[in-house]
């Protein structure tokens, strides 16, 4: 493993004191392991709190700030934050209009943040609400499983929600703004290589130099098969194809189109698969009304992307135009 | 054996635990590479650590409070779904624990299996944890009503987890991230199978020769 680290049990921490040093305008409860905005909580405003597991950066820490999130918790490497951490941000930001939760549905983030959320109604009169994602198309979505993954469809909830309260709406408008993305969003990943977290010193599993891992979540999990490797043209369609027959994306106001990274892949490669992606969804039928195209929520040092795509409307896309200023996604303030 | 359930004896079973976990925290990993996210040796070897510096620092005095530790040390450190999950059954166990005999950790047991499948909103056959928990409280409840005593009831349910745990490598996983891999998590031993055995073989260990 070669990796720029001092010992792999402190690496959350020690990124957390760089984050710190490098962006002034956020506090960071190093102790909670809690990243705050720095003028949280902010009055009459709905906070919004999230968080995950580390090895996704920006995702959720880069995402503080105006705009978008009052909080977000780090937990270890691909493992949820502590109820602890979650409590500890969820009264961090309650500028006395309610908290909203962001939760990845994942089965450890989803009882870690149901149990902070226990803990806070049993010991104030704070207002939580949680919204749980769940776009991940290669993940059937029945009783047999843990259901769809939340994947990149939670960057862009965490957007549109954060326009949302720093409107001044009120925690239901601002959760319903959330599942209404949530609801209208879907996602397909796919592995070139593997990742390897720093604690276990290799990589998770062992992909052939030939082959990719379609499907893939964000933590090194497999996917559902593996393909030989295809032209960046066949890749697009292989990942569009699925969240098409999900969800109809035609009509309406457009869609966004988010383009991800896994963390390993150069953006020029981003941007190639946007075209590609630009052009299955234009032979589709889709236009697209708004694009992100970069690593936002990635798999540590994992080559590969994900496609997420949203159904717009009217709303959607006045809220994503609204100013966002935090360390990974900033325009218009 | 009245006094085997004491403060002390629960604190030695999970010291014993604690080594296991420690010493097959790569095997531990290693499963979950396989159909996890490669994670369950180091997190429940770290909050396993944390639980043995709380109880070594503050001593509890009474066996219901060294399980309460045990569950509020690994609710705050281990994260992801076997901090809730393993924290749920020793905050379970803990409220359950009546006295000091083999009846009432059956009960406890028992109780915090119950908790484990309520949180986790899992049943048998869904490769988890459960399929190694439940039969070793239903062979433990088994031997004790057979009038066995503790140390062999204790042994007959380390072995019933350890076949719980070999039980699940054909199954197909319906809960946690091993259920996004649908039928290929066929042919995988659960991870969390795994540590829970662990957890009654520590019990079996730890809990007997002491009466």
């Amino acid at each position: 493993m070669k990796k720029l680290v001092n010992d792999p049990a402190d690496v959350v921490a020690d990124a957390l004191r760089g984050l710190a040093a490098a962006h002034r305008e956020l506090r960071v409860a190093h102790a909670d392991r809690v990243v705050f905005r720095a003028e949280a909580p902010v009055r009459g405003k709905v906070g919004l709190v999230s968080g995950g597991g580390s090895g996704h950066e920006p995702m959720h820490a880069g995402f503080v700030g105006r705009g978008m999130l009052d909080a977000a918790c780090a937990g270890e490497v691909f493992t949820s934050p502590v109820p602890d951490q979650v409590v500890a941000a969820t009264r961090g930001v309650d500028g006395g209009a309610g908290v909203l939760h962001v939760v990845k549905n994942y089965t450890g983030d989803v009882m870690n943040f149901e149990m902070a959320a226990e803990l806070v109604a049993a010991e104030s009169d704070t207002e939580v609400v949680a919204v749980v994602t769940d776009d991940d198309v290669a993940v059937q979505d029945s009783l047999y499983t843990a259901g769809r993954r939340g994947v990149g469809v939670t960057v862009l909830v965490e957007k549109l929600a954060g326009a949302a309260a720093e409107e001044g709406r009120p925690l239901a408008e601002v959760a319903e703004i959330a599942r209404r993305v949530n609801g209208n969003g879907r996602s397909m990943g796919l592995a070139l290589t593997s990742c390897t977290v720093p604690a276990a010193g290799r990589p998770t599993f062992d992909l052939p130099d030939d082959e990719m891992e379609v499907g893939i979540g964000i933590h090194g999990e497999p996917g559902r098969r593996r393909v030989p490797l295809a032209p960046a043209r066949e890749i697009a369609e292989m990942l569009v194809e699925p969240v098409l027959a999900d969800l109809d994306f035609t009509g309406g106001d457009g869609v966004i189109a988010f383009v991800n990274g896994m963390g390993g892949t150069p953006l020029l490669e981003l941007y190639l698969m946007y075209a590609e992606v630009a052009a299955v969804l234009d032979k589709a039928g889709i236009g697209i009304a708004r694009n992100l195209v970069g690593s936002y929520m990635t798999s540590l040092d994992m080559a590969g992307c994900s496609v997420t795509l949203v159904r717009a409307d009217d709303e959607l896309l006045r809220l994503w135009d609204a100013p966002v200023r935090t360390p990974a996604l900033r325009w218009g303030a | 054996m009245a006094d085997a359930v004491d403060a002390a004896g629960l604190t030695a079973w999970v010291q014993e635990f604690a080594r296991l976990v420690r010493e097959q925290r790569d095997v531990l990993t290693e499963l979950d590479a396989a159909i996890g996210d490669a994670d369950h040796g180091a997190n429940l070897d770290r909050g396993l650590t944390a639980v043995v510096s709380a109880l070594d620092a503050d001593p509890a005095a009474d066996p219901a409070a060294v399980l309460k530790t045990v569950a509020t040390t690994l609710i705050r450190t281990v994260g992801g779904a076997s901090g809730p999950l393993y924290g749920t059954f020793f905050l379970r166990a803990s409220g359950t624990l009546g006295g000091g005999d083999g009846a009432a950790l059956a009960a406890a047991l028992r109780a915090g299996l119950d908790g484990v499948a309520a949180r986790g909103k899992a049943g048998p056959g869904d490769k988890t944890m459960l399929d190694a928990l439940a039969p070793a409280c239903d062979a433990l409840d088994e031997a004790l009503a057979d009038g066995r005593p503790l140390d062999e009831a204790l042994r007959a349910a380390a072995e019933a987890a350890a076949g719980g745990r070999d039980a699940t490598v054909p199954m197909v996983a319906r809960k946690g991230r091993a259920s996004y891999l649908g039928e290929r998590s066929a042919g995988h031993q659960d991870p969390g199978a795994t540590s829970a055995a662990l957890m009654l073989q520590a019990a079996a260990t730890a809990l007997t020769g002491r009466g």
